[in-house]
């Protein structure tokens, strides 16, 4: 199947989906029979690979750090506006032992999956709708086109000008922010299903409705699933900066506040932490995506 | 009734399928096109019928009509003796591009036309792996479509449109993307289905060989407008008992039959295109 998702509503298709780790295997191999020290053998070949591709990407990381560590001790870089790792890290620690690392991390994520999870509840069934319904997509498209241009920050003082500074404004955004890509890819992924597929669903005599929840709506599972993961990467995004202004708690005040009071190290301990959390729901939905498309090879 | 029916069958047994001056006109970008005119044509129930013609002779637009996917402009098909009105399960569709799901397995495929008949579950697992094993697909229930060939996921497509049990099956150029080998092998299995079955087929397709080797009776497209030139009888019997069937010389006769009756027609058609594309190119 040709993929579903050449509009221009949709962002870049992730590297991960290309490189499929379940291709698809050969059909109907004959068994392989093999002597158990060929296969010790393979499977201590195989180790060894494996060993490689963690150490090749653990290099660069590793390199990172070491550079961080060692520039400002040799006196490369300003110790003061870029402390050596190794007291970033202790900060960090002291932050997380005292508790207050848990108080602000609570808050981000609070605010970042409240708005995220909105939008994932509005933008779907708002996505399908308009996806279904082609003179409904074709009215707002030009509308949708304006506001997917528009970047989300631009709208942040809007929003605290019309929500206040409190948590309203700060979710309202994220959930705004989210609800793009979302609702711009199930738009798509409705939209783009293989026309044969349906033709095929209709010559079986199938309604509307039930060719929408057999055929439509799998088929658009793995756009609607880009869309989401995208998403997941702007709640993190909008929710520092939205937490830069006007806020009493979060990862971003603390950065914010940090680097206002000079403890440089603190401002990098959430930097860290915000980075790292960025990572884990990029893998989380990076997995949830493959899970849910795992068809989707070609 | 001035049915092209030159076979002499039963006149008083009712055709399972009757064309009754079909005529289908396309408009778009401010012209019309007629596809298909003034069709006549009667296929007995348990027949095995092929319609050949040259491309763009609205083969597939008739394939529509009869799978109630779209509705004539002019005239009418009848089976059993009423009117097409839409879709059915009285019918069933082969597509040359497999349309299968591509997020079910072979099995969840053929259960798929089961779903919407409204089989109950466990019938449906039943029956789905019955079929797959007639198409020669045992063992292969839990592949997706992207895990199986060309010809195993047109095999899965037969095995969903004989599930459900219709009458009739369509067949709209089904083994046209295979390679030679592996269409000779299907079209064996086809007829052993079809034998097996007993269904009515109308089956398309542009190969003459294909048309001879499956067809009772070969019916034959006019280029565009498609009107029916002429039906050819192919009173070949146990085709499949016969080894190399192609090439007996009986069976080179009809080929040569229908090729000459072809050959204008494709020459008229890329005529018709070379002029359209000229008068195109002279408006531009």
């Amino acid at each position: 199947m040709s993929s579903a998702t050449t509009s221009s509503a949709t962002i870049a298709r992730p590297a991960a989906l290309a490189a499929n780790p379940e291709a698809p295997a050969p059909v109907a191999t004959p068994p392989v029979v093999e002597r158990p020290a060929a296969a010790a053998r393979r499977w201590g070949s195989r180790a060894i690979s494996v060993f490689t591709a963690v150490a090749t990407r653990l290099v660069a990381i590793g390199l990172l750090a070491a550079g961080w560590e060692l520039f400002p001790r040799l006196g490369l870089a300003d110790a003061t506006f870029l402390p050596p790792l190794s007291e970033v890290l202790v900060a960090w620690w002291q932050l997380a032992a005292s508790g207050e690392l848990t108080a602000h991390l609570q808050a981000s994520l609070l605010r970042s999956l409240g708005g995220f999870g909105l939008a994932i509840v509005i933008a779907i069934p708002l996505g399908l709708v308009i996806g279904w319904y082609a003179p409904i997509a074709n009215l707002l498209n030009p509308l949708l086109e304006v506001f997917r241009n528009t970047a989300a920050l631009a709208l942040l003082p809007v929003f605290v000008l019309i929500l206040g500074l409190g948590e309203t404004s700060k979710v309202a955004i994220i959930l705004y922010a989210c609800s793009w890509p979302i609702l711009l890819n199930t738009v798509s992924g409705v939209r783009t299903v293989d026309p044969l597929l349906i033709k095929s669903a209709r010559s079986l005599g199938l309604g509307p409705v039930r060719l929408f929840q057999k055929v439509v709506l799998p088929a658009a599972v793995p756009t609607i699933f880009t869309g989401i993961r995208l998403a997941g990467a702007y709640s993190i995004l909008i929710l520092i900066a939205a937490e830069m202004v006007g806020a009493k708690a979060g990862l971003g005040y603390l950065i914010n506040y940090a680097q206002y009071n000079f403890a440089v190290p603190d401002m990098y301990a959430g930097i860290i932490t915000i980075s790292a959390i960025g990572l884990l729901v990029n893998q989380l939905l990076v997995h949830l995506e493959r899970r849910f498309s795992t068809w989707r090879t070609q | 009734m001035t049915s092209i029916d030159s076979a002499g069958r039963d006149r008083t047994e009712p055709p399972k399928i009757r064309f009754d001056g079909i005529g289908k006109v396309f408009h778009g970008r401010g012209r019309s096109v007629t596809a298909l005119q003034d069709i006549n044509l009667d296929v007995a129930a348990g027949e095995f019928l092929v319609l050949v013609g040259p491309s763009g002779c609205g083969k597939s637009t008739l394939l529509d009509l009869l799978g109630g996917l779209a509705a004539p402009t002019s005239g009418r098909i009848l089976v059993d003796g009423v009117p097409i009105t839409g879709p059915g399960l009285d019918r069933g569709v082969v597509f040359q591009q497999y349309a299968l799901l591509p997020w079910r397995t072979a099995q969840g495929n053929v259960e798929f036309g089961l779903e919407a008949k409204g089989v109950p579950r466990r019938e449906r697992a039943d029956r789905a792996r019955e079929y797959l094993h007639l198409v020669g697909l045992s063992g292969f229930h839990d592949r997706y479509p992207h895990e199986l060939s060309g010809g195993m996921k047109q095999r899965v497509a037969i095995a969903r449109s004989l599930a459900f049990d219709p009458d009739i099956l369509l067949m709209d150029e089904p083994f046209a993307a295979l390679d030679a080998q592996t269409r000779d092998g299907l079209q064996d299995e086809l007829l052993r289905i079809w034998q097996q079955t007993g269904k009515t087929i109308v089956f398309i397709t542009h190969g003459i060989e294909e048309a001879v080797y499956l067809g009772q009776r070969v019916a034959v497209l006019t280029s565009r407008p498609g009107r029916l030139k002429e039906i050819v009888e192919i009173p070949i019997a146990g085709r499949t008992d016969t080894e190399d069937l192609r090439s007996d010389p009986e069976f080179t006769r009809y080929r040569h039959q229908i090729w000459s009756l072809l050959r204008d027609e494709v020459s008229r058609a890329q005529d018709q295109e070379l002029a359209r594309n000229r008068q195109e190119a002279s408006v531009v």
